[in-house]
């Protein structure tokens, strides 16, 4: 074998090495792509049809047709100069504050009694939790309408038997408050499983002796809460407020299913029901669709914090 | 601090009868007789149980079918998704490539969007590929909120599996692909298992997308059934009501509680650390 076929040899080589590398670095983006191209087609051009059907006046002359007509602004206008919105809007903020706050609150003192309790009172509220939380929403949402039914219902039973007041053929339909209260209720109650259980976890990161050299050195309980467990469980914390804000401000199938389509009025509209109520079921698409967008951006600029947090946690992986 | 330790598992116990209270009376409402329903002094256990009310429950028009279609859309959703992102996670969690942050950025803020903001342009976009009131355009949405999630969680369980395994394979001979099938693949099944039955209780679950896509009472899921059942008749059959509340959410509870440690970790383990 001279020189120079030996040269040849290694250069054809180093080029079959080369094209090998080469397609190495693509392997992620044909792993990848697949899924790219389907959320792609069915979110993609969804969310590109939704920012021009919000410029255009669409009803169901025009979807049969599929052309809408330009509408420029019209939309925005008319969302923007309906009161309508703008108590829908301040509604949903209130019962997403008040939403958030219990479920946040009620599932950090859950996690913090499994902390507590003995092992066998743990592996039990734990199951419980767990089965709560696996409990399909319009299945709950069926339960707490037979519960709160104002004929038969337990809670009205449960109310006047533990001498709260009279609360025989108690209608908790019959006004607002009521209604999103009630909407409020069986929200929290499935929310709490998932908070407690994580936080609960987080908690356990807590060292014991951290928690007992608080107290020997003359700290209460909120002092050790404040100094040694709050900023251990921040991150986390963080996390389910951030989650919670952006669910429970989207919220539609529990007030819209518990309160029920004969009780729903402007008067008592979330964000996700009025735009169910003025896009869909009114077939005003282009209106339904400047809705969407508000929404969505609201929903994104909440969320910001949520996903730069969780994009460090995928990148450090 | 005995006593203490007494005191919070009293309340423990407490927090425990209230949180499953509502679960215990539809599952004893299920069984109860009418007279025991409808009585103005609740019975705190059926006692006389009855069956009755499943039957009444499975014999309204469309339940079979309409479990048969959450059945078709859940499991067609389900395989589709976790082909595809099953690929999507390896890219993730074994190589670093330009864009990958792009990608992940994307994957998680789909996760966000609310549901309620997206029917309208799925509906009109549906409406124009005649795909409205048809299983096939309700499996198209369910792609939207399953596979960044199935993607999100399969990443978790592949990082999982130290790279050295994967390597010893190759040192052994094995190609990429060999080491992938013999090594990688018994380590992440448990990983597969879990998300898919996640994927699977998340689309049995849903509402909002079916409730608008599909107005034929034959082609509706069992979710949207259950919607419908209040409205049928003038006095409720609260039952009935229940019994077909409980056949919803038998398949959810077993699942879910068979994989709610592992996924609960997934979502958990990293939060914890950092």
């Amino acid at each position: 074998m001279n020189a120079a076929e030996t040269s040849i040899r290694l250069s054809r080589r180093r080029r079959r090495l080369t094209l090998r590398r080469a397609f190495g670095a693509s392997v992620p983006y044909w792993l990848v792509l697949p899924v790219l191209i389907t959320i792609g087609a069915v979110l993609g051009y969804p969310i590109y049809r939704l920012v021009r059907l919000s410029f255009q006046q669409y009803g169901l002359f025009e979807l049969i047709a599929h052309k809408g007509k330009p509408a420029g602004l019209h939309n925005y206008g008319s969302i923007l100069h309906d009161p309508v919105f703008w108590h829908t809007l301040v509604r949903t903020i209130v019962f997403t504050v008040v939403n958030v706050g219990l479920t946040i609150g009620l599932g950090l003192l859950v996690a913090m009694l499994l902390a507590r309790v003995s092992s066998v009172v743990r592996v039990l509220l734990t199951s419980g939790l767990v089965l709560v939380w696996s409990m399909p929403v319009v299945v709950a949402v069926q339960v707490w309408y037979w519960m709160t039914n104002y004929e038969n219902g337990i809670l009205n039973y449960f109310l006047s038997q533990l001498g709260i007041g009279d609360f025989f053929h108690h209608d908790w339909y019959a006004t607002t408050l009521s209604q999103l209260g009630l909407a409020t209720a069986l929200i929290v109650w499935g929310a709490i499983p998932f908070v407690a259980i994580t936080l609960y976890a987080g908690l356990t990161q807590v060292p014991g002796d951290l928690v007992e050299a608080a107290s020997i050195d003359g700290a209460n309980a909120w002092r050790v809460f404040r100094d040694v467990t709050f900023p251990i469980i921040k991150p986390i914390l963080l996390i389910l407020t951030s989650l919670s804000i952006i669910w429970d401000f989207g919220v539609f199938t529990q007030p819209f299913l518990l309160i029920g389509q004969s009780k729903l009025t402007s008067g008592n509209y979330l964000m996700g029901i009025y735009l169910f109520e003025e896009g869909y079921l009114k077939t005003d698409f282009g209106r339904g669709a400047a809705i969407s967008i508000v929404m969505l951006l609201i929903v994104a600029a909440l969320s910001i914090v949520y996903v730069r947090k969780m994009v460090k946690l995928g990148d450090v992986a | 601090m005995n006593r203490h330790r007494f005191a919070w598992n009293v309340v423990g116990l407490i927090v425990f009868a209230v949180m499953v209270f509502p679960v215990y009376w539809m599952v004893t409402t299920a069984f109860k007789r009418d007279t025991e329903i409808t009585s103005l002094k609740p019975t705190w256990a059926p006692l006389h149980p009855t069956t009755a009310h499943f039957g009444n429950a499975t014999h309204q028009p469309f339940f079979w079918q309409d479990v048969k279609n959450s059945l078709i859309i859940v499991l067609v959703t389900v395989a589709i998704s976790m082909a595809l992102a099953f690929l999507a996670a390896v890219a993730l969690a074994k190589y670093r490539f330009t864009g990958r942050k792009l990608f992940i950025v994307l994957v998680i803020g789909i996760q966000m969007l609310p549901q309620a903001g997206l029917i309208i342009p799925l509906y009109v976009v549906l409406a124009r590929y005649h795909q409205v009131n048809a299983l096939s355009g309700v499996i198209i949405t369910y792609m939207t909120f399953v596979l960044p999630f199935t993607v999100w969680t399969l990443r978790g369980f592949i990082i999982g599996i130290p790279r050295e395994l994967e390597e010893a394979a190759m040192v052994d001979g094995s190609s990429r692909l060999g080491a992938f099938v013999r090594i990688l693949l018994p380590l992440i099944a448990p990983g597969l298992v879990a998300t898919s039955v996640f994927a699977f209780i998340t689309s049995w679950n849903e509402y909002i997308f079916a409730r608008v896509l599909l107005n034929d009472q034959s082609k509706q899921t069992v979710t949207v059934w259950l919607s419908y059942f209040l409205g049928s008749s003038k006095h409720t059959d609260w039952g009935a009501l229940m019994a077909g509340s409980t056949l919803t959410a038998i398949p959810v509870v077993v699942f879910f509680l068979l994989v709610q440690r592992k996924i609960a970790f997934g979502l958990t383990a990293g939060a914890v650390k950092a």
